[in-house]
């Protein structure tokens, strides 16, 4: 028994230090630094203040860059949407030896590192670029479209990268449905738009949270996206939040800007963790 | 309606493929701008093989991804065993922070272990990359590994302890050669995790360590560079191999 005592207390050991030590502390460490005074010789100095969240919600270049990092990840996350619902639902609805291969079809662009993803996405978009050629060839247009350092840009290699997280926890949800009820609606006279608002939209509620909520909150941190893709503005909370750190050795102001970005989150997860309650309570 | 549906999922893949596709192809691209094709050349790939910097620095992200998905499936295995099998003061703290650790964006992980790393002292380099690889990797590997292990026959385990086998023997030949499978898995998921990351690792390395994505990104952001269409091409047939090879295995694991 003694034995077994002490097996079972090295594991607990390692594991409760290895997340106290990488997990907790550095975020505990991270709220510690938003609050503590620049210092250009040293990073920081140790004394107590706010100033970082004041200057980050008193100057409006601070608050236009969130409001435009929301825009941009909001977009992208109703692009993700509108285009992978579809996706899900079509994939769920096919035989199962098909639905593999698509998902993994879908998948192998997703393995592949998505800084390379991105940098190829420059060779699409680029002024002689293969989306130009093929228009200017099918004769479309007549001058090339600039839409490289655009926002389109950093938009469309956003939706390429995060498509995947759209359409997984959609289609977990849509291949779960019971689709009986879609039937029975259709056959009480329900049209396909009031089948689909009654009855599919609200019972896949869940996944569309899900998948909004995993494109949504890495896409406002994916600086090098915005920094490949996108003009010389800074176009993303996580372009913010880099400069700080790497640029301007401002830590406590890009540690304050994180700390508002986690709040964000948290507020998310928690309206997502109420509506999966109500969900549940409503199936009973 | 059929057809609508068949242009839909073509255009869903062909915007997924195309990008990748024109890499490819530019990798073997005698034009260096990839503007139009001039013939075939393996050119590129003997440019980035003379490239020392991003030789070492390819190197470098092969070490780590090794590294971290090892440990980080070592650990997951514990991990997941310990918060499986134990009841103990702290569990639920535990799961709380893996989860936080699995939701938040890399960007906030990323200046948090800079912060951890900076105020103990420990330089950006090979261990400051190694433990914060291990540690976003580790969420994964023990979800990856508890989820195998919820799938156990318990009777299993009890039969061992009625045969008077001790923890440790219970652990070492029973549990684990039952989860070699998911073990498999979860190196896969944390070796693609590793190396796929560029966020995480553009905050926590520094000059002496220099990794992949570090390199392409200071590489590319001034304009085309042929040999970096080169080792993507190579990256992307590598990051195919290991699927096909974790599917055999899944297939494997069905039979």
């Amino acid at each position: 028994m003694k034995i077994a005592d002490k097996t079972r207390f090295c594991i607990i050991l390692l594991i409760s230090g290895w997340f106290i030590l990488f997990g907790v502390t550095p975020l505990l460490l991270l709220v510690m630094t938003s609050f503590l005074t620049m210092d250009p010789a040293d990073l920081v100095k140790f004394s107590f203040t706010l100033n970082a969240y004041s200057q980050l919600f008193i100057e409006p270049g601070y608050i236009i860059i969130f409001i435009r990092s929301v825009k941009l990840a909001l977009t992208t996350t109703l692009l993700c949407l509108g285009l992978g619902y579809p996706f899900a639902w079509y994939t769920a609805r096919m035989p199962p030896k098909w639905r593999t291969s698509v998902l993994i079809l879908l998948m192998i662009p997703f393995w592949t590192n998505s800084l390379v993803r991105t940098y190829a996405m420059r060779m699409v978009l680029g002024t002689h670029g293969i989306l130009n050629k093929a228009l200017l060839s099918l004769g479309l247009i007549n001058t090339p479209l600039k839409i490289m350092y655009t926002d389109y840009a950093v938009m469309a290699g956003l939706f390429y990268l995060m498509l995947p997280f759209m359409v997984l926890p959609l289609y977990a949800t849509i291949e779960k449905l019971n689709f009986q009820l879609v039937e029975a609606a259709r056959d009480l006279g329900a049209g396909a738009v009031s089948a689909f608002t009654k009855i599919i939209f609200p019972l896949t509620l869940p996944g569309i949270m899900a998948g909004c909520i995993m494109v949504f909150v890495p896409t406002m941190g994916l600086f090098y996206v915005a920094s490949l893709l996108g003009g010389a503005r800074q176009l993303l909370v996580g372009n913010l939040i880099q400069q700080q750190f790497l640029n301007a050795r401002n830590w406590p102001l890009g540690s304050a800007t994180s700390i508002v970005l986690i709040i964000f989150m948290a507020v998310m997860l928690i309206g997502y963790g109420l509506l999966l309650h109500r969900f549940s309570r409503g199936e009973e | 309606m059929n057809m609508l549906r068949l242009f839909y999922f073509a255009g869903i893949f062909f915007y997924l493929y195309l990008p990748i596709s024109v890499l490819i192809v530019n990798a073997f691209n005698l034009n260096k701008y990839g503007m139009q094709w001039d013939g075939f050349t393996f050119k590129w790939f003997t440019a980035m093989f003379e490239n020392h910097s991003l030789m070492a620095a390819a190197r470098h992200s092969v070490v780590i991804a090794i590294c971290a998905a090892t440990l980080a499936t070592m650990i997951g295995a514990l991990a997941a065993i310990g918060l499986n099998r134990y009841r103990f003061f702290g569990r639920k703290v535990i799961q709380g922070t893996s989860m936080t650790l699995m939701m938040a964006p890399d960007i906030i992980l990323a200046i948090a272990f800079l912060v951890l790393f900076i105020s103990l002292g420990i330089g950006l380099g090979f261990w400051s990359l190694l433990f914060s690889h291990i540690t976003f990797c580790l969420p994964f590997t023990i979800m990856t590994i508890t989820g195998r292990l919820q799938d156990f026959d318990p009777n299993l385990l009890n039969a061992a302890r009625d045969l008077g086998a001790s923890e440790k023997n219970i652990l070492a030949r029973v549990i684990l050669p039952m989860m070699r499978p998911a073990l498999i898995s979860s190196w896969l998921l944390a070796f693609t995790l590793s190396l796929d990351d560029v966020i995480i690792s553009s905050f926590v390395t520094g000059p002496s360590y220099d990794v992949l994505p570090l390199k392409i990104f200071s590489m590319v952001k001034v304009g085309v560079k042929p040999e970096v269409n080169a080792l993507a091409a190579l990256l992307i047939l590598l990051s195919l191999a290991l699927v096909i090879v974790s599917q055999l295995m899944i297939g494997d694991r069905k039979k």
